[in-house]
């Protein structure tokens, strides 16, 4: 199939040669297990369970709270030691409210709802009912609830079910290991959710660097007319889902739609995975598979973790550090978030663990911009990102806004190729942060103008009445005066 | 002679332009007051008089006449400080304006005699209680001005930190470049 | 409860991967695609253009130092960002080889302290530091800027000694009648003398120093002929611009852009009237087009930064330097079509920013389609 070629993109090293070939590893059960109740986008669920209490493997411990949000579930069978704050897997380390579980060995699963027999003649409400009951989020990172994304086939039409096998950020090769050894099982999930979305045609685009994996799957959709297999050219950021899209089907979202709007609705091949799981066995997502990589990792490997594993617990399974790593990083080299430690476990959105040394980091202290250009050059947005951070340095937001700045992907290339090492992509998360905290004060003053409104309002009434009420009096008090 | 010529042309041109530009200040005077109107409105309005002024209206006015800055509102913060500066046509520097911590009112519950006097300085009304009950803020409505600290006769009222939260965080501005 | 190994690391988001491209290796990789022309150009011109070299740059290097101490920033890191010698080379390739120290000296005051550094240094001066130097020589010492000469290879008879270039260079004692003119200004003062154009092209070759009779191409191609430096070795600057292209260092847009206007005005105005108008040939190997081409225009500081504005750069420059070297006062326009296009970088920079993703040209969203 013909694709579009995408504005921009760069390659990086991509290092995948140090897991690509090394079979999923499954992670012996750890001595505890460590269950935050946020690990997706949206509202947080609300813990079920409490000190002492026996779970099993499969039980839902959080329930979903609001339309955007999801279950979560005990990984293993065991006891709830305490339900807690202990420090997220995000860059501040803050603490997060957390299910502590001590394992019993057993990882008997619990009772699980039934498998649904023939998903394809179940309704795409019951499918999508399914997924969010089994706590499935986007597994490629972005960890928004798969459910919702199920759903959006009832607002729009939807005709091509996108699988995103393209993995272009380095290190990782987690999909691609996914791809490769549960080939059928990515397929049959494929399936379903196109089912869900009402979606007539199946799209599996894989970048170029994945033979194999593009082998399999071809070999496995050849059964199935709807599906077809797609090699995408390897280039950083191709996996963004609005860029997938376009070199898929040539058309551009739109600014602030969803590809849904143009009919297209992008999921990871991970994701078809656990959603396979969840409607053939009921089995909730309660593992997934983690690369954990990088140069200072003595035994990099592909490791098939239960959430709530400690990150230390997978390196410790690695055979722990070869060298001191300059940073610990959760996701991909690219758009990956800085790690606080290795206290913090594995989540559902963790698809790497990579020690990276100073070397393959090649960070350094920033030189003035040289107006090069490349920046601009490699934008897959279209943006100018020299400008825009010069705005941002000077503290114009709105300039920055203008410039578009709250259309960057965050895909950090621009940062990746600036020779002077400016941090661009840094420059541009703290915009978008501070935009949208700006959103939530402006908010909040207007609020607090209303009540000082409604305050004053108020007052004003009570005097009026009480000046009312006081008048007839003085009106009286001043005759007696005129009479005396 | 050229000297001439040329001290005479300089001289008419720097007149002729002075004499419009004298004239345009007096045909297109503003007068100030819908600016404070103006300035009034971009102000919290909850008269919490942090700034030194009374209240919202006469620091706008303050502000109107080019006697205060524009960053001693408290509850604005930085946003309102901003939207101040653009209306007023000033440059600010507040890259080192050190936002005050974001705080709300918190009542012990165990000191609280159940005076009201609170929940009268309230301006937005974020306290509830009674009269000899124990008082309540309504964290999302206070706008931490701290006027309840200060009539609460048995210090039963504290101004409590928001917590910073995974949901509201965003990445911090980069530190300044090493750059030489 | 405490947690002793956490640590908060929201000091620097990614990405955690960087090309190992750095603002040094830049221009440090300019520099070699000038190593075979200068190398070439200072044999053919001798001691005396090694010492104006030398002088040159290292005025710029040391005038951009002590800028640096003046400013209490950090010199040592300044320097070694390579751009005070880049300016410093740039600049040498564009003087009279013979020409006195103090032009160098000056140059080199000329380009830092009054192109670069009041701008905020490296990366924000509006206006090309060696071309402002350039200018500002040619128009504050017309004569001593003019004073081309011919090529004296060193170990020729000709060639002056060492002893001798000392005086040449720093006594400012030039031997009589020795100037020759460059290439551009023998066609244009023939032009003012009446002879054709289409004749004095090919007559320029004779004029210089040579033994036989060349034609002027061939001249060019062995760099044998008057001129600044980056004039006399058109072809080694060339190859040192493919070079730099196949460096990914600089993109095709802004040197062809630049080469095909020129080749195209010349072509049509020679075609019209041969004899007013030199042929596009004469106008690519002459007036170092090719430095400015490749070396010059391209400095990303001072030219736009999108593929189109570079294209619409390219365009004006070559332009210009058609229209001041046809019609204007100085033979050679370059350096003047170069600043005037700096001057409108920022606008052109302004209005060619690419199309956002998602989004029309004016910035709003894109319909969707079927809504």
């Amino acid at each position: 199939m013909k694709t579009f070629p995408v504005r921009g993109g760069i390659h990086p090293e991509y290092r995948k040669e140090l897991t690509g070939e090394l079979a999923i590893e499954r992670l012996p059960l750890p001595e505890r297990l460590y269950i935050p109740l946020q690990q997706h986008i949206g509202a947080p669920a609300e813990v079920l369970v409490q000190a002492g209490d026996l779970v099993a493997k499969g039980q839902v411990i959080a329930r979903r709270q609001g339309n955007i949000s999801v279950h979560h579930h005990a990984s293993t069978s065991g006891q709830v030691v305490e339900v807690t704050e202990i420090p997220a897997p995000h860059p501040t380390g803050l603490p997060q409210a957390t299910v502590v579980i001590a394992p019993d060995g057993q990882d008997v699963w619990g009772v699980l709802p039934a498998p649904i027999a023939d998903p394809f003649a179940a309704s795409p409400q019951a499918i999508a009912e399914r997924v969010a009951e089994s706590g499935i989020v986007g597994m490629g990172g972005a960890t928004f609830p798969a459910a919702v994304k199920l759903n959006l086939g009832i607002q729009y039409r939807i005709e091509t079910l996108l699988l995103n096998g393209a993995e272009c950020e380095p290190y990782l090769t987690c999909d691609d290991r996914v791809m490769r050894e549960y080939t059928d099982e990515v397929v049959d999930g494929a399936r379903i959710m196109a089912h869900a979305l009402g979606a007539a045609r199946i799209v599996i685009a894989i970048e170029d660097n994945k033979p194999q994996a593009l082998e399999k799957i071809t070999a496995a959709a050849a059964a199935f007319p709807e599906i077809t297999v797609t090699p995408v050219p390897v280039k950083y950021p191709m996996g963004s889902e609005r860029h997938l899209t376009f070199a898929i089907t040539g058309r551009e979202t739109p600014a602030r739609k969803l590809t849904a709007d143009i009919g297209v609705v992008v999921h990871n091949v991970a994701t078809a995975r656990a959603v396979h799981q969840a409607v053939r066995f009921g089995r909730p997502l309660v593992s997934r598979v983690v690369t954990v990589s990088g140069q200072a990792i003595a035994q990099p490997k592909n490791i098939e973790a239960p959430i709530g594993a400690r990150v230390s617990d997978l390196i410790e399974f690695c055979g722990g550090f070869s060298q001191p790593p300059e940073r610990m990083v959760q996701g991909g080299p690219m758009m990956g978030s800085p790690l606080p430690g290795l206290d913090v476990p594995v989540v559902k959105g963790t698809s790497g663990i990579l020690a990276l040394t100073a070397l393959e980091i090649n960070d350094r202290p920033s030189d003035p911009c040289i107006r090069c250009g490349s920046c601009v050059a490699i934008c897959a947005c279209g943006l100018t990102p020299v400008e825009i951070a010069a705005r941002i340095r000077h503290d114009d937001l709105d300039g920055a806004v203008k410039l578009g700045v709250m259309d960057c992907v965050s895909c950090g290339s621009c940062s990746w190729v600036c020779p002077s090492h400016i941090p661009l992509v840094h420059y541009f998360n703290y915009a978008k942060g501070a935009v949208n905290a700006k959103a939530r004060v402006d908010q909040k003053t207007e609020r607090t103008k209303t009540l000082a409104e409604a305050h004053n309002a108020r007052l004003e009434r009570l005097a009026a009445q009480r000046a009312a009420s006081r008048k007839p009096k003085a009106a009286a008090a001043a005759t007696d005066e005129a009479g005396a | 002679m050229y000297m001439l010529t040329a001290i005479g042309s300089l001289t008419a041109m720097g007149l002729a332009l002075g004499g419009v530009l004298g004239v345009a200040a007096r045909l297109l005077a503003v007068e100030e007051d819908p600016l404070e109107l103006e300035l009034q409105g971009l102000l919290p309005g909850s008269q919490c008089g942090q700034c030194g002024y009374v209240g919202c209206s006469q620091y706008a006015g303050a502000l109107a006449r080019g006697e205060a800055p524009v960053t001693l509102c408290t509850p604005g913060g930085k946003a309102v400080a901003e939207q101040l500066a653009k209306r007023l046509g000033v440059s600010v520097d507040l890259s080192d304006h050190v936002a005050p911590v974001p705080t709300y009112a918190f009542i012990n519950e165990d000191l609280c005699v159940g005076c009201t006097r609170c929940i009268k300085e309230c301006s937005v009304d974020g306290i509830i209680g009674a009269n000899k009950q124990m008082h309540t803020v309504m964290a999302d409505n206070c706008h931490g001005c701290g006027k309840c600290v200060e009539v609460c006769p048995t210090n039963a009222i504290k101004m409590v930190k928001i917590p910073k939260t995974l949901a509201t965080w965003h990445w911090p501005k980069p530190q300044s470049e090493t750059l030489h | 409860m405490k947690f002793p190994n956490i640590q908060d690391v929201s000091d620097r988001s990614g990405p955690f991967a960087h090309t190992e491209n750095t603002v040094q290796r830049t221009m440090f990789t300019v520099l070699l695609a000038l190593v075979p022309a200068t190398v070439l150009d200072l044999y053919l011109f001798g001691w005396p253009a090694i010492f104006l070299f030398g002088v040159t740059v290292g005025s710029c290097v040391f005038v951009e130092a002590f800028s640096m101490v003046l400013a209490q920033r950090r010199v040592i890191a300044t320097i070694s960002d390579g751009s005070a010698v880049l300016t410093g080379w740039l600049l040498a390739m564009t003087l009279p080889p013979w020409a006195p120290w103090w032009i160098g000296l000056l140059g080199a005051v000329f380009a830092i302290l009054l192109a670069k550094q009041p701008f905020g240094g490296l990366g924000q001066n509006l206006f090309n530091p060696a071309m402002v130097a350039r200018v500002a020589l040619l128009v504050s010492f017309p004569v001593a800027m003019t004073a081309w000469v011919a090529p004296h290879p060193l170990f020729t008879d000709n060639a002056p000694s060492f002893n001798q270039a000392i005086s040449i260079t720093f006594h400012s004692d030039m031997p009589d009648g020795i100037t020759a003119a460059t290439a551009l200004g023998y066609v244009k003062t023939e032009l003012s003398r009446g002879i054709p154009a289409s004749q004095s092209v090919y007559e320029y070759g004779r004029t210089i120093n040579m033994t036989s009779y060349t034609p002027y191409a061939v001249n060019s191609a062995v760099g044998y002929k008057s001129g600044s430096l980056g004039e006399t070795s058109a072809f080694l600057i060339l190859l040192g611009g493919l070079f730099l292209i196949r460096r990914r260092i600089i993109t095709w847009h802004i040197p062809g852009m630049v080469l095909g206007t020129i080749f195209v005005f010349a072509t049509v105005f020679n075609l019209v009237n041969p004899d007013r108008f030199s042929p596009a040939w004469f106008h690519l190997i002459s007036g170092a087009t090719f430095l400015g081409a490749f070396f010059i225009a391209t400095d990303y500081v001072t030219s736009p930064v999108s593929k189109t504005g570079q294209l619409i750069f390219g365009f004006g420059v070559g332009a210009l330097t058609w229209v001041i070297r046809t019609f204007a006062g100085y033979p050679e326009g370059m350096a003047f079509a170069v600043l005037l296009m700096n001057s409108v970088t920022p606008i052109i920079d302004q209005y060619t920013r690419p199309r956002l993703f998602g989004r029309t040209r004016k910035g709003d969203p894109l319909p969707v389609e079927g809504k």
